[in-house]
């Protein structure tokens, strides 16, 4: 009996088709990777399984858990069903637990409603889940609040709740990307034990190929509320049936053309010296000043023309500070900022504003970088702030008609507002607004992130052919090592506010030697190892 | 956890100085001279001289403030002009009224702007919620003073089932006295009973739209275990800011209140010495009610860090 | 047709489309109306007193009655109203040009010791509510209309230094600002550029409020004697009026409360009626 069937789903919510002819089945004990990319409806595959649809959804066909159809349940039977046959894990774990209750309780919750033993029997089984995720006694009590815990210790406590009564299916929707990759390693880690141990069946959303590719047993392809392509995971890769899945998977491990590499130049474009960033803490209390938090450690590199470089690193680990530093956003505590040779900032002294003009920034956030009241064109000119005569008239129309071209788009959109966008249009208007002056130096942070694979890779190609043509540098800031690993000829990696490691990107990515860097390494989930590995 | 409530003592204590300072300027140093300020223009010179001498007039300014605030401490407000009684014995009189009135008030309002709240939040579009939010638009434009006529119109004066106005004292029992205070207390309460129920809704709406929400009940939880188990807390700590509010306007509605059912409570009390210019008993009045509303958002701070445990991180 | 105005135009639509606004509208502005009408024109002298027709109930002559003077009470309202939304809106305006500067500087400089001042100067004026305000004015300046605009104006800085504040702040850890600081932009220009015309509607939605919140406020102080002055008719005294006749003469009492009732009410709705048509969320979900 397979822990999942579902057949011919259909889902419209406020008479909008959602889902179509969804055919899915897992059997206990087993992966099944969703992979879509957004809009494809795989979370409302996962919701329709809940039963924890959005008001005015309506749907048929059949969905069976453990060999029972869900269409003859009440509301109270499937509230008996959701937490005991089926756990849920979410993709937020910041929000996804309650914040004024502690985690025993909240464990102990799913059992309590469903078994009606003590309160006491069932922190006792709370405390064996937490133990089993990874969340020892001695350093999780179970009085501590979701508020005391880290991110991945989060996603480890809902997984807690989710498995408290070891129901048969399991559901995880994007259970890792709002972690670090090491954090989702170990996550990762974890649910494939409890399925290989407890005999559940897995059913893991994601829109990261990679993250399923060396897990799921079967896959299912997801596009605009249809499954695409279903079936084993190798067999789905290796005769990549479908046209969409091909064009998924190129975009994955999409690696953009670059021209030739750039040649050292006696002056770096940009030349960050022994830079310094505190920042003032809270008090500890009234009387107890706490010693100020050094988010930059001494950081030391540079940049030539032409040249990408790749910054690394995993959440607070310093490199956003080290961006805002660089763009001369905040004061250095000590080091110097040199662009072309002429110093930006060094400690104690603000930014020059002619030299500002040198370098732009693109950021990861396509709906919160531009002000959804000023139209385009007025988008795209506000770096013209920083030059002393700028451009007017016809001259301005120029420039700006250049702007948008180089990235792809035309001079009619100039009067367009931002909303009339998608997201992949919106980053080419980011990077429209950063090449307007004409800077040698683009920072781009976590600049991909946001978006679908396939918009990626289109952006991906776009940074490299502009680079080339313009002789521009790029600051690549992002967590993805895969990213980096495609667009950059250089990669440096920080832990704790310091430069760890830096290296020519394909030798340090193929033989890392620092520690963490290994540990980074090992932790990015890869396509092509995961099928180059042989078959179980 | 100690380290928020040293931190809440000492803004406590600031704003206290600060609006010690503001009523001090305003009401001693912005009149000029408040001795003659009181006595007018026709003032006996002899009255005016000995005025001043009560007041401390001939005494540089910091030291006057600092004697003032040093008998205030002490609860010695200084002796009424016009009552030639010390102005704490008026208002320890007084206070007997009008706090318990503030406080039925806060009560009712409370009791109906939480089931009517949550019923409106929980059945969200219903029948329920229509009619709730309609009520609840209409009582917030309802001026309480002239509700508070009508309900005598009505209550008092059609079906006698509440006198119009005057207070027996608590000397006679505490049925009568609470019986008096009654339609006050309904004037007050529900105007504000409407904002507080308005702000409930919306802050359980906005609860159960969170993430965890989605948890709980992927967790087997029914709706309305949901709600109760896990939106209710969270909605409360917004609408605490909302009741500490409230218990300042209550406060000073309430002196609006007294004037329409002759309760002798604060507010006659302040009037009477506004028309007689009697400044002493002005300032003790103004002072002691700034006092009340911010030591009750001391108190709703100390409600905060109880209802949410993210305030008392610094725990360990 | 340029995009702008197919935005307004379909902004108008939506307006025209949600009932609570349309009627909130209404009636605000019948009230409105009638202050300005009345400049020019009222049925009677609402200050001539005429004995001899004193506590008239309504009449096709007198359409709300008369006082126990004799003036008329349509007349007295239609003045009334004048005072009272002249009141609101210069208090309400105070607390707007003072309060969102304020709020914005704060935000600008957030974490700083201006910051705190400004924000441990705002829960000061939170601990005065208008009424004890306007006591402590009245007490020392004597009564009178210019009282009540200060008491209720000094009340609502705080209001709105809060409001725009808050929401500044949060705007200012978006992209977009961080975009205007690396195009070498201050803090004044970027408030002024991208901060305010981003808190606009939120603000009017305030201002909405606050306004008959004002309203309220400027008839209890009128009602206690802090308010506008005689011979000046105003509808908070004219309540104080009627209370001793309540009994005699409800329609004394009647009329003038269905006034505030009716405008506050409109106010509100109005309010309530502009925040779902700014809120894009809301408007999608429509």
């Amino acid at each position: 009996m397979s822990a999942l069937s579902i057949s011919n789903l259909k889902l419209d919510i406020h008479g909008h088709t959602v889902l179509h002819d969804i055919d899915l089945t897992l059997d206990p004990g087993k992966i099944l990777g969703v992979v879509g990319e957004s809009g494809s409806g795989k979370s409302m595959t996962a919701l329709s399984v809940m039963q924890l649809l959005p008001r005015g959804s309506n749907w048929s066909g059949e969905i069976r858990v453990g060999g029972v159809s869900l269409s003859g349940l009440d509301e109270k039977a499937l509230c008996q069903m959701r937490g005991r046959d089926v756990g849920m894990i979410f993709q937020e774990p910041m929000t996804a637990l309650n914040p004024v209750h502690t985690i025993g309780d909240q464990v102990a919750e799913t059992v309590r409603v469903h078994t009606g033993v003590s309160r006491r029997e069932a922190l006792a089984v709370a405390r064996d889940m937490l133990n089993r995720v990874g969340l020892p006694e001695d350093r999780f009590p179970l009085d501590r609040y979701p508020h005391d815990l880290s991110g991945g210790q989060r996603q480890r406590v809902v997984i807690a709740q989710a498995i408290a009564l070891r129901p048969k299916l399991l559901i995880a929707d994007e259970p890792t990307t709002a972690l670090d990759v090491t954090t989702q390693a170990q996550i990762l880690d974890l649910l494939t034990g409890l399925v290989r141990e407890e005999d559940m069946g897995l059913m893991l959303i994601t829109h990261d190929l990679a993250v399923v590719a060396g897990l799921a047993d079967t896959i299912a392809i997801m596009k605009q509320g249809e499954v695409v392509e279903a079936g084993p995971t190798r067999e789905i890769f290796r005769e990549m049936r479908h046209p969409y899945t091909r064009a998924l998977f190129s975009a994955s491990a999409h690696v953009p053309d670059r021209g030739r590499k750039p040649e050292p130049s006696a002056v770096p474009v940009l030349s960050v010296d022994n830079v310094v960033r505190d920042y003032q803490q809270p008090r500890r209390n009234l009387f107890v000043k706490r010693p100020p938090f050094r988010a930059v450690d001494r950081v030391g590199f540079e940049i030539h023309h032409g040249e990408n470089v790749g910054l690394v690193g995993e959440s607070g680990c310093g490199k956003s500070t080290l961006a805002r530093a660089i763009l001369a956003l905040d004061a250095l505590q000590g080091g110097e900022i040199r662009l072309n040779g002429h110093v930006v900032s060094s400690a104690g002294e603000g930014p020059h504003p002619e030299l500002r003009a040198r370098m732009q920034v693109v950021f990861q956030d396509p709906y919160g970088s531009f002000n959804p009241r000023h139209r385009v064109r007025r988008l795209v000119t506000e770096p013209f702030h920083l030059i002393k005569s700028p451009p007017t008239g016809k001259e301005l129309d120029r420039r700006i008609d250049r702007a948008l071209t180089e990235v792809g788009l035309s001079f009619s959109d100039a009067d367009k507002y931002i909303h009339e966008f998608s997201g992949g249009q919106r980053q080419r208007i980011a990077i429209a607004r950063a090449l307007i002056i004409e800077p040698a130096l683009i920072v781009l942070d976590e600049a991909v992130s946001a978006l679908d694979v396939s918009i990626r890779a289109q952006i991906l190609d776009l940074l490299a052919e502009l680079s080339d043509r313009l002789d521009l540098s790029y600051l690549f800031i992002s967590h993805d090592l895969s990213v980096v690993r495609a667009i950059t000829d250089r990669v440096l990696v920080m832990k704790d506010g310091r430069i760890v490691e830096e290296g020519e990107t394909e030798n340090l990515f193929r033989n890392p030697q620092h520690p963490y860097t290994q540990a980074l390494v090992a932790a990015t989930p890869s396509l092509q190892a995961a099928l180059a590995a042989p078959a179980e | 956890m100690t380290a928020y409530l040293l931190r809440r003592f000492l803004s406590l204590s600031l704003s206290l100085v600060a609006a010690s300072l503001v009523i001090f300027l305003v009401m001693e140093v912005v009149p000029g001279d408040p001795a003659s300020f009181m006595l007018g223009i026709n003032a006996d010179p002899g009255a005016l001289a000995a005025l001043r001498l009560q007041m401390g007039l001939d005494e540089p300014l910091p030291l006057r403030y600092i004697t003032w605030v040093a008998g205030l401490l002490q609860g010695d407000f200084g002796v009424s002009y016009t009552y030639r009684v010390p102005v704490s014995e008026l208002i320890s009189e007084r206070v007997m009224i009008s706090l318990p009135l503030t406080l039925y008030a806060l009560a009712l309002s409370t009791l109906i702007a939480f089931p009517a709240g949550i019923i409106a939040a929980a059945r969200r579009n219903s029948a329920a919620d229509l009619s709730v939010m309609g009520a609840t638009q209409l009582g917030v434009a309802i001026p309480n003073f002239w509700f508070a006529m009508i309900l005598v119109l009505i209550f008092a004066i059609n079906l006698r089932w509440f006198s119009a106005g005057g207070f027996p004292g608590w000397d006679a029992g505490f049925g009568p006295a609470l019986k008096a205070l009654t339609l006050p207390a309904i004037a007050l309460a529900l105007p504000q009973a409407s904002i507080l129920a308005r702000v409930m809704r919306s802050s359980l709406i906005d609860t159960l739209d969170e993430d965890f929400m989605r948890t709980a009940r992927a967790k087997g939880l029914s709706r309305s275990q949901a709600l109760w188990r896990h939106a209710l807390r969270n909605a409360l700590i917004p609408v605490l800011t909302i009741i500490g509010l409230q218990f300042s306007f209550l406060l000073a509605g309430g002196i609006i209140i007294e004037n329409v059912f002759y309760l002798p409570g604060l507010g006659r009390l302040v009037f009477q010495a506004i028309t007689q210019r009697d400044l002493i008993v002005v300032r003790s009045v103004v002072i002691l009610l700034v006092f009340a509303v911010i030591v009750v958002t001391f108190l709703v701070d100390l409600a905060y860090a109880a209802a949410d445990p993210r305030l008392r991180r610094q725990r360990r | 047709m340029s995009i702008a105005t197919r935005a307004e135009r379909s902004f108008l639509r939506m307006a025209l489309g949600h009932p609570a606004f349309v009627i909130g509208c209404a009636l605000s502005s019948f009230f409105i109306a009638l202050a300005l009408i009345s400049f020019v024109w009222t049925p009677f002298d609402p200050t001539k007193l005429s004995i001899p027709t004193k506590l008239q109930t309504p009449s096709l002559s007198h359409w709300f009655g008369t006082d126990h003077f004799g003036r008329d009470m349509f007349s007295m309202i239609m003045v009334g109203a004048r005072v009272s939304i002249a009141v609101a809106f210069v208090a309400v305006g105070i607390g707007m040009l003072l309060g969102v500067p304020l709020g914005l500087y704060a935000a600008a400089r957030r974490g700083s010791f201006i910051d705190e001042l400004i924000m441990r100067g705002n829960d000061l004026v939170f601990a005065f509510p208008s009424l004890l305000l306007a006591i402590m004015i009245t007490a020392v300046f004597g009564p009178g209309a210019i009282n009540a605009i200060i008491a209720i104006g000094i009340f609502n800085i705080p209001v709105f230094a809060r409001l725009s504040r808050g929401a500044a702040l949060s705007l200012w850890t978006r992209d977009f600002i961080l975009a205007a600081r690396v195009a070498g932009k201050g803090a004044v220009r970027i408030s002024a550029e991208h901060i305010l015309p981003n808190i606009a509607n939120l603000l009017i939605v305030q201002g909405t409020i606050q306004f008959s919140l004002a309203i309220l406020a400027e008839a209890a102080l009128a009602y206690v004697g802090l308010g506008a002055q005689p011979p000046l008719p105003s509808w908070g005294r004219m309540l104080a009026d009627a209370q001793t006749l309540i009994s005699l003469a409800p329609q004394m009492a009647l009329f003038p409360g269905f006034a505030i009732i009716i405008t506050v009410l409109g106010l509100n709705l109005m309010g309530d009626g502009l925040r779902d048509l700014f809120d894009p969320k809301l408007r999608r979900e429509r």
